[in-house]
């Protein structure tokens, strides 16, 4: 027995018992239960499921099927619960001319009750869109008599989403019995949407007039589908201001989101631009090889998860945890070797440098394409990241997206305290404002040069580790980003962390605007558009560094 | 000073090789054999879905050279890597045919790489086999269209969707990414859409760059869009850009049965990077479906399965998937061995009249035939949705063959087109 749905309130019974009956039964002990729903099947003589009718409900037309699926909820024992649930969480398969549930490895015959072996040639059973969403209908209208509220509030929520006025005597029988005050409140603007399409006029503008207390997109959908039909001027405009009503309290909802994909993608140029924050900005290397850094610390994921799906399968949602610090240690050996080899003997030479990283970048993604292949891998979120957080009707925060906006900010954080606050960030800062000077104060330059190096590249790693997490891992992947995250710190002020971020954050939001309004394409151009004329007015950035530094 | 240099040297050196290295052919030169090209993208933003057309076209060669090759002679395949670069796909396809003097050529995906070809076969008088559903308006003497046309996809699936089981949407966003498939099968459904009484206002037309990874915007868009009504999105997004889209709207909580999307360029192998639990139920519209039972197909996947086992194909070699693309280039290979033991000659101007009503046991199940005149194949068109373990459960089917109409009639001035190619 499904521990969701209590035999206490058997649904043979349901239109024939009275509330005096279920509340003994609900005293009862689950076992005692079982029996008892057995007597009130017999004594109710509710209609036990057939084999013909289990056949009807799984296979054949679909209309055919909505037909057999009416009937059986109007008159179901404890088995045809049992099938519809089964269907709804697609765990039925057919087998010859018998339906089988599938319950973890066993399975049991829909009909007689009894387990048997699922046959090898078991064939799922095959249900369209319309047709689930019929089963999850049929599942919510049986819900509504569960013994638990929550579950209560579900059901009553499900057929307030998709209303039916065929369901209109089991929702009527719901709100009388129902005593949690909440419940009732979502039974009656349950009962408000199915009455929609009422015959009567009246019970129609009342009808309108209710569904104000549901501000969600559905209902939004349900008045427009409404408001196309309506022949009656009064109810037409009860529908009208009742649809002004709820979308004005959405539009927060909506502005909301908007704010929050632009914060989400400013968040990601933040991450891929803040290791180039340091070394364009802070050590002014051109550093055309930042994306692939970035790439292989994606790939350092991917690789940290392909281990963790071979050899520590029950710990896999945890393997991003050890992927960080594993894509910062590879991107951050790969940088220091790139700056040990390549780039000391290139200070101070731009265009040389320019051109030495650009061949590298092109070195490594060969090389990430001959060890990995040219398609890209799969990298996986773990479960933790996927789906939702419902804030508003109409606004749900991905998780994925919420992460990556938290991990920004730590990096920033963690990256802003070491600059400023520890010795590694003073002589940094020191050998980038005046090398000679420090140099004379006994730092060894060339040692600092290759850690902040490795630093950088380290960040632009834990940045390929995120990115991993919302777009595709490949060889290409560095070449998506390059470009913007020079965008960034350039546009922030070159040396300047904070106009990084500034820029980042501003970019991201008038991207999403503008998304918003011209598309995706005409968007990325004019973004591009702006940033050309921004630095032609002002070439130093949004943020000047001042004073002497600046002249160095 | 002469050392920096020389490193730098070397570091351009070792660059170029690096370039140069993709594309490194296999030809070797042999008189007794019979070339075949093979065009597909196997690296940037196409390799999702081409890499495995070009083992499939390796697949189809090693059994017909198992049986004793084509009039004799054994196939050689010569393949190159065009990288989803589509200027890159005329360079490599002249390569093809002036330099390894390939008899055929089997590849593209998108559109904009097959009219990057197209110029280059036509002059050259190359043949071209085109694996791919498209948006039609083109019919070239040099090309056979083993992929579907619009009638026999797109348009059965937006009628399916109007239809009481598919939902019956009333409003319509058409998503694609920015290229001339997407823009021409959506100006076509555009204009079948109003002519079934569909408002302007009631179109939602929406395009993304190749390799758009950020999709919170459109998602958010199709979500208000659809409280205006019954809605349904055609999606026509290409390449690896399908990943970040599906995700997003498994996040975004965007349900089948609330908002379906039905996805034509979507199949088993772009699925595979993507958890489908949250997609259950959003469609496929193709010719064939991996699902399909029927001894035919149940062939085509075992010989798969055995053959990525056998070559190691990462992914394939754990988890064999196939799809439509992949049965088209297999009709389409197959045909032209028959074509050109018909024509007894490689020579294209033969094998292309010898191509005329042949005939093919495709594993979809049906007898599928060249047609006589318009270089397109006949095809059964199914409607599949997504299951949760990746696959497709077919959910609607025509009752036969459809006849391609390259040509849409939805499209202004196309009633006066012939339906064979013009001679020039």
């Amino acid at each position: 027995m499904p521990d969701s749905f209590r035999p206490e309130s058997p649904l043979s019974g349901i239109f024939l018992m009275t509330m005096r009956f279920q509340t003994t039964l609900a005293r009862r002990t689950a076992k005692a239960l079982l029996a008892a729903l057995g007597m009130a099947v017999a004594i109710h003589s509710a209609h036990a499921l057939t084999a013909d009718e289990a056949k009807q409900l799984t296979t054949g037309d679909t209309e055919a099927r909505i037909a057999a699926l009416s009937a059986a909820i109007a008159n179901a024992d404890d088995k045809t619960f049992a099938l519809i649930k089964a269907l709804s969480e697609d765990a039925a398969k057919l087998a010859g001319a018998r339906v089988l549930i599938l319950d973890g490895d066993k399975s049991i015959d829909a009909v007689s009750g009894e387990p048997v072996a699922l046959p090898a040639d078991a064939e799922d059973i095959i249900s369209n869109n319309r047709m689930r969403g019929e089963i999850d209908n049929a599942m919510a209208a049986l819900r509504l008599l569960s013994k638990r509220a929550t579950e209560r509030l579900d059901a009553a929520n499900a057929l307030l989403k998709e209303p039916d006025a065929a369901k209109l005597p089991l929702i009527d029988k719901a709100i009388s019995a129902e005593t949690d005050t909440a419940v009732k409140a979502r039974l009656i603007l349950a009962k408000a949407a199915a009455s929609l399409g009422s015959d009567d006029v009246a019970v129609r503008q009342q009808a309108a007039k209710d569904m104000t207390g549901a501000p969600t997109p559905d209902t939004v959908l349900l008045l427009n589908q409404r408001l196309a039909e309506e022949s009656d001027a009064e109810v037409k405009a009860a529908l009208a201001v009742s649809l002004r009503e709820v979308q004005s309290t959405l539009q927060l909802g909506e502005k909301l989101g908007v704010m929050f994909t632009g914060i989400s993608l400013g968040s990601i140029l933040l991450l891929a631009a803040l290791g180039l924050a340091i070394t364009y900005g802070l050590m002014g290397v051109i550093n055309m090889a930042h994306g692939e850094l970035i790439m292989i610390g994606a790939y350092a994921t991917y690789v940290v998860q392909a281990l963790f799906r071979t050899y520590l399968p029950g710990a896999f949602d945890a393997y991003l945890v050890v992927a960080l610090p594993v894509a910062f240690l590879t991107s951050a050996m790969v940088g220091a070797i790139i700056e040990r080899l390549v780039l000391r003997h290139l200070y101070g030479r731009p265009l040389e440098t320019l051109l030495a990283t650009w061949g590298i970048s092109l070195v490594l993604i060969q090389g990430v394409r001959t060890l990995f292949g040219a398609q890209n891998v799969g990298v996986e979120n773990p479960v933790w990241m996927s789906g939702g957080l419902p804030v508003l009707a109409n606004l749900t925060l991905p998780y994925n997206r919420l992460v990556i906006i938290g991990f920004a900010i730590a990096v920033l954080a963690g990256m802003a305290l070491l600059i400023s606050k520890t010795r590694l960030g003073l002589f940094v800062r020191g050998v980038t404002q005046n090398r000679p000077i420090a140099a004379c104060m006994g730092v060894n330059t060339a040692r600092i040069d290759m850690l902040a190096f490795a630093l950088g590249s380290g960040i632009a790693g834990l940045a390929g580790a995120a990115l991993s997490q919302v777009g595709n891992v490949g060889p290409d992947l560095g070449q998506n980003y390059i470009v913007d995250s020079f965008m960034v710190v350039v546009l922030g002020g070159v040396g300047q962390l904070a106009g990084t971020v500034y820029a980042a954050m501003g970019l991201g939001m008038l991207n999403k605007l503008l998304e918003g309004v011209a598309g995706a394409v005409l968007a990325k151009i004019a973004v591009l558009v702006m940033i050309v004329i921004f630095i032609q007015k002002r070439p130093q950035g949004i943020f000047a560094l001042k004073g002497r530094s600046a002249e160095a | 000073m002469t050392n920096r240099r020389t490193h730098l040297k070397t570091l351009a050196a070792i660059a170029a090789l690096a370039a140069g290295g993709l594309s490194i052919t296999s030809s070797a030169f042999a008189a007794d054999t019979i070339k075949v090209g093979v065009l597909h993208s196997l690296s940037g933003t196409m390799a999702i879905s081409e890499t495995v057309l070009k083992d499939t076209v390796l697949m189809a060669i090693e059994e017909i050279n198992a049986k004793g090759g084509v009039l004799g002679k054994k196939l050689e395949p010569v393949i190159v890597d065009p990288a989803s670069n589509w200027p890159l796909f005329a360079e490599k396809t002249k390569q093809l045919l002036t330099q390894d003097k390939v008899s055929v050529i089997f590849g593209c995906w998108t559109s904009v790489s097959r009219k990057s070809v197209l110029p280059v076969v036509e002059e050259l008088n190359g043949l071209l086999f085109y694996p791919v559903q498209y948006e039609g308006e083109e019919l070239s003497k040099n090309v056979f269209y083993t992929g579907a046309a619009p009638n026999q996809q797109a348009i059965p699936a937006v009628d399916y969707l109007m239809s009481k089981d598919g939902g019956g949407a009333k409003r319509w966003v058409l998503l694609g990414t920015d290229y001339v498939y997407p823009r021409t099968t959506n100006k076509i459904l555009r204009a079948y859409l109003k002519s079934k009484g569909v408002k302007d206002s009631d179109i939602d037309e929406k395009y993304t760059p190749f390799g758009h990874s950020d999709y919170q915007t459109i998602v958010a868009d199709i979500k208000k869009f659809s409280q205006g009504g019954k809605t349904a999105v055609v999606s026509t997004i290409n390449g690896d850009s399908n990943v970040p889209f599906y995700k997003e709207l498994g996040n975004a909580g965007l349900k089948a049965k609330d908002v379906p999307v039905v996805a034509f360029s979507v199949g088993e192998e772009e699925l595979r990077g993507v958890d489908t639990k949250p997609l259950v139920g959003h469609l496929a519209a193709w010719n064939y479906f991996m699902s399909i039972k029927n001894p035919a197909n149940t062939e085509f996947t075992k010989k798969w399965a055995a053959f990525a086992k056998a070559k190691n194909i990462a992914g394939h070699k754990d988890k064999p998937l196939t799809n439509d693309p992949m049965e088209a280039t297999y009709i389409g290979i197959n045909m032209w061995k028959q074509a050109v033991e018909k024509a007894k000659s490689t020579d294209v101007d033969k094998v292309i009249a010898a191509m005329a009503g042949q005939t093919f046991k495709a594993p979809s199940g049906i007898t599928s035939m060249m047609d006589e005149k318009n270089h397109h194949l006949h095809k059964s068109v199914f409607i599949g949705e997504i299951k949760a373990d990746g696959q497709f459960n077919v959910v609607w089917k025509t009752p036969g063959p459809v006849k391609a109409k390259p040509w849409s009639p939805y499209i202004e001035g196309n009633d006066k087109k012939p339906d064979e190619p013009v001679k020039k």
